[in-house]
């Protein structure tokens, strides 16, 4: 579990989150959401530790960020996997080379066994025949899934992905969000995704944490999204055409 | 004020990258592969340029003797004293500031750009190191480069001087070995080892440090083509000063 206690950030003097404070649940499917230049990002780039907040605390299973030494720091990182944005995948290498580099930096595994392990991820994110492929070869879906196999070789404890769907049509996008969302129950992870996309907030939002111009505006999951009182919540979730559409149907 | 921040900067970064180091299985590989790039790569590049501007060398310095006295001897001297006291451990680096300087700019600021850089730094890898130190061990090698400028440099005034019938074989012959003062050698390789240093580290920095999109990968190439030269021509001249005068 990852607990954030009264976290605030600025940037150039302005402040971009104002005392958050929330939990992220092992096991689950945790969302931040909001819409763009709420915060969302830097949170979990506070999160992942790229970022310094200036007050507040964040903890991983009881143990604070703030305490940790660089060794304690560098291990912890090592227990965290991460989907960015745009995939980050290595150019220079090919789709097995990029899934097996953190075993390379930080295992003395033999070649056998990080290829083993490589192709067993490979073959969850239903990439199978792609080990040679280089990822400008790949398209956006396939990229997502190569990240995600690289983020879980190391069958990491917390999973973070920031804007999974972003850039990909609406079918793939629900394959992903699956994805993740089955590879959180059988990994037993910590997962925290950043969306602004309510088909993601829909099919997956276990426990979702709305910010709003920096600030915790909101806090539940899908099954009670509806019952949501906070002025900018509905408009943040009826700002989707379908379910604008749907409120439509429902008040008629 | 910015200047001074900014060498603050390069300073901390090149502490950095002597910091915690990669595994070396993973390191050897970055170190050849950088070595193909940034050496093997600039060969052609280099040879073509010196031997032309070798002959050119020597045809200025053939059509400038216009007094008899001269002796023709000296177009092989000149173009030797040029060639390696200047052109190719200075200029040379100058147009690999341009060459390999915004690869290297170019090829971590787009990582930079497409986040590969902040997915490297949540793996807890010291990214310092593992992006800009197996270039500064690549560059390493560039003073084999410089040689290979020299030895055609040369060859490219001896065919411009021989062909071009501006003197014959054995007076240039005579005139690259007249005088010869092996420390200006030295010189020359003391100097392009430090420039090797600079050609690695300050595009690295500018390509590190860069913020934006695709528009600032092309605009930090720029910069850093900028100030490596700047940096380049300016320690050219404190060395020449300390070593030579």
């Amino acid at each position: 579990m990852i607990t954030v206690e009264n976290i605030t950030k600025s940037f150039d003097g302005i402040l971009v989150l104002k005392d958050i404070s929330t939990k992220f649940h092992k096991g689950k499917t945790n969302l931040i959401i909001g819409q763009s230049g709420s915060g969302k990002t830097v949170l979990l780039k506070c999160l992942l530790g790229l970022f310094l907040p200036e007050s507040g605390e964040i903890s991983f299973n009881g143990i604070f960020l703030n305490n940790m030494n660089n060794k304690e720091r560098r291990k912890l990182r090592q227990e965290m996997g991460i989907v960015f944005q745009g995939s980050a995948l290595f150019d220079s290498m090919t789709v097995e080379e990029n899934i097996m580099f953190p075993m390379r930096m930080f295992t003395k595994k033999s070649y056998k066994e990080m290829l083993n392990r490589v192709n067993e991820v490979i073959e969850r994110v239903n990439l199978s025949n792609s080990n040679s492929k280089m990822p400008s070869e790949l398209s956006g879906g396939m990229q997502k899934r190569v990240a995600i196999a690289r983020a879980i070789v190391m069958n990491p404890n917390y999973l973070f992905c920031d804007e999974p769907n972003s850039g990909l049509d609406p079918q793939t996008s629900i394959v992903i969000d699956n994805l993740i969302q089955e590879i959180t129950k059988e990994y037993d992870m910590t997962t925290v995704i950043n969306t602004h996309d309510m088909n993601s907030v829909m099919e997956i939002g276990e426990n979702i944490i709305f910010l709003n111009n920096g600030e915790k505006e909101w806090e539940g999951s899908n099954k009670n999204i509806f019952r949501a009182k906070n002025k900018a919540f509905i408009k943040f979730v009826y700002s989707s055409e379908i379910l604008k559409k749907a409120k439509q149907i429902l008040t008629k | 004020m910015k200047v001074i921040q900014h060498i603050g900067s390069y300073f901390i970064m090149l502490q950095k990258v002597f910091g915690k180091f990669t595994k070396w299985s993973v390191l050897k590989n970055l170190i050849l592969r950088d070595i193909d790039i940034l050496i093997i790569g600039s060969l052609g590049i280099v040879a073509f340029i010196s031997f032309f501007v070798g002959g050119v060398v020597a045809i200025q310095t053939a059509l400038n003797m216009s007094n008899p006295l001269i002796p023709r001897n000296l177009i092989g001297y000149a173009t030797r004293q040029s060639v390696i006291l200047e052109f190719s451990p200075t200029f040379i680096s100058i147009i690999m500031a341009g060459k390999v300087g915004s690869y290297i700019t170019s090829s971590i600021g787009t990582m930079r750009v497409t986040e590969q850089i902040d997915a490297l730094e949540v793996m807890g890898i010291n990214t310092y190191n593992y992006l800009i130190f197996p270039k500064i061990i690549a560059l390493l090698l560039y003073p084999f480069v410089i040689t290979i400028s020299m030895f055609l440099g040369i060859i490219g005034g001896y065919a411009a001087s021989v062909y071009g019938g501006f003197c014959s074989s054995a007076l240039f012959i005579e005139g690259v070995q007249i005088d010869f003062i092996p420390f200006h050698v030295q010189y020359a390789f003391i100097k392009t080892l430090f420039f090797s240093f600079l050609l690695a580290t300050i595009p690295a920095y500018h390509g590190y440090f860069l913020k934006g999109g695709a528009l600032q990968v092309g605009r930090a190439s720029t910069i850093s083509f900028v100030w490596t030269s700047v940096v380049i021509i300016i320690s050219n001249y404190l060395i020449t000063q300390t070593l030579l005068a």
